[in-house]
């Protein structure tokens, strides 16, 4: 009977090790694949959806530079970038010392994908958890969920187009929490035009959501330290 | 006619108290503009809130000329009042006080005609006054900050309007500034009529338009409906109408777009009709008025 309990016991350690590995594996090679890219410059057009924020949509230049740079650049004027996204950028969700853990498959948007769960080992990274969902064919990250210390959960969704190979996306939702905005009273008097607010239409709206439509990439150009 | 509207303009403008509204301006202006160059991105922060927790904010492009302008706007355009009717609650009761009035009435003028003039004297001192506020306001601060998109921080909500679609809502505000302004000098007009010493109208037009903001900007839920939309106060914000945008279904806003022009127009209707109001009873009362001095 012993014997019997000891060879499940010891046949599932291998088969959940067996499984970490995979996982493991798999996140070696998109990040393998993400490590291509040194940096890049990208256009790109910015659709921002707050509830109390009214932008028009932004045509924006995005630089990357290893290992962490990250700038979103509106050329014609002003945009007010989400920090969730400068803070913790795609490329450098992989990087880093992290436990990886295989937390099983499901389709996401007609693709099987293998989703992981990354625990940082450095115990002030600012990322407590992320859940990464990787195209095993492609090997790039569909989606993650980023739980961190300060910011509270996100959520990045990425769809691929030409620049697959470089594992650069097309486009990339971003969905983050957001806090009512109150001006102080007595600031200003606003014009009461009897237009319904968007507060009250949207009032219980906590998610803000970003997205960027990225047209091309000029990948591992030189990027001086002064664009940042 | 414009014989008389040259006379009442050089009456207006030969007194030195008329530029102390210019002067006023200007200081209050260079004012704001000081504080702002040197310390623009504490105010900046003030009128971001908390989304600076979760935006990344550029406060050196915010901070730009046509921000500054919305800025010192919002802070001088409701006490403008004041000095319109300095002016305009001067036009008769000034001169019953210096005994010309009736010096006046022995020209081959009528009562009616003098009083348009009079009051479209005070009309032209008043869009002065706003192109003397704009020329500074607008044209200054974009010499000293530059221009970049503009943020508009509402109770509620932010606007972001782009740089390109600015300018011509300062025009059409200004434009706006001057109809609600017209108003107010309107009011000090008639008010004038009435007494024989230029303080009263002056005192009881800025009383009026205080006790009437007051009540415009009270949240009171009764007021809201009965009172509030006939009050000319409440339609005097309405130049702010032109720089909020409407958005469309993906919540991204549209260029050039007005949020609720009807409602802005609707403003324009009541302050005309107001000014009308104002004039006619002005002109009506003038006209069946003993002049004794």
């Amino acid at each position: 009977m012993i014997k019997q309990i000891s060879a499940v016991f010891i046949f599932s350690l291998f088969t959940f090790m067996s499984f970490a590995q995979e996982a493991s594996s798999l996140v070696q090679k998109a990040r393998a694949k993400i490590e291509q890219v040194n940096s890049y410059e990208a256009d790109g057009t910015m659709k921002t959806n707050v509830n109390f924020l009214k932008v028009p949509e932004a045509k924006v230049k995005i630089y990357f530079k290893k290992p962490d740079k990250l700038k979103i650049k509106n050329e014609n004027g002003i945009s007010l970038v989400p920090k969730s996204i400068l803070g913790i950028g795609l490329n450098n969700l992989l990087t880093g010392n992290f436990t990886v853990l295989d937390a099983g498959s499901d389709i996401l948007n007609n693709i099987k994908v293998k989703i992981v769960k990354l625990i940082p080992v450095d115990e002030n990274s600012p990322v407590v958890l992320s859940t990464a969902y990787i195209d095993p064919v492609h090997l790039v990250i569909l989606k993650a969920k980023i739980t961190t210390k300060e910011n509270g959960t996100y959520e990045i969704e990425m769809s691929y187009g030409k620049y697959v190979d470089y594992a650069l996306p097309d486009k990339i939702t971003c969905t983050f929490n957001i806090k009512d905005y109150k001006l102080p009273k007595g600031v200003t008097l606003d014009y009461d035009d009897g237009s319904k607010k968007i507060s009250d239409q949207k009032l219980q709206d906590t998610k803000g959501r970003v997205e960027i439509f990225y047209a091309s990439y000029a990948v591992n150009k030189n990027i001086p330290d002064t664009v940042f | 006619m414009w014989q008389l509207l040259k006379i009442e303009l050089f009456k207006i403008f030969r007194k030195p108290r008329t530029f102390i509204s210019f002067g006023a301006i200007a200081a209050i202006i260079l004012i704001i503009q000081l504080g702002l160059k040197f310390d623009g991105k504490s105010y900046v922060e003030l009128m971001m809130g908390d989304i600076s927790d979760s935006f990344e904010i550029p406060y050196a492009m915010v901070l730009n000329g046509y921000f500054v302008a919305f800025v010192i706007l919002n802070a001088i355009l409701i006490h403008v009042p004041l000095l319109v009717a300095l002016v305009a609650g001067d036009s008769i009761a000034g001169e019953a006080n210096m005994g010309t009035l009736r010096l006046v009435m022995t020209k081959p003028v009528s009562r009616t005609g003098l009083m348009l003039v009079k009051y479209f004297a005070s009309v032209i001192y008043t869009v002065l006054l706003l192109l003397w506020m704009a020329l500074l306001a607008l044209l200054l601060s974009i010499f000293f900050f530059g221009t970049n998109d503009t943020i508009i921080p509402r109770n509620d909500v932010i606007e972001q309007i782009q740089k390109a679609d600015t300018l011509w809502r300062y025009i059409a505000a200004f434009a706006f500034a001057s109809v609600a302004l017209s108003t107010v000098a309107a009011l000090a007009f008639l008010l004038s009529v009435f007494a024989e010493n230029s303080i009263g109208p002056i005192v009881a037009t800025m009383s009026i338009v205080i006790v009437l903001t007051i009540l415009s900007e009270l949240k009171i839920p009764m007021y809201d409906n009965t009172v509030k939309p006939y009050l000319f106060t409440s339609h005097m914000l309405g130049w702010k109408g032109f720089f909020y945008s409407r958005i469309g279904p993906d919540h991204m806003v549209i260029p050039g777009s007005i949020e609720n022009l009807p409602a802005i127009l609707r403003s324009l209707g009541i302050l005309l009709g107001y000014i009308v109001m104002f004039v006619t009873t002005a002109i009506l009362v003038f006209r069946k008025k003993d002049i004794l001095s």
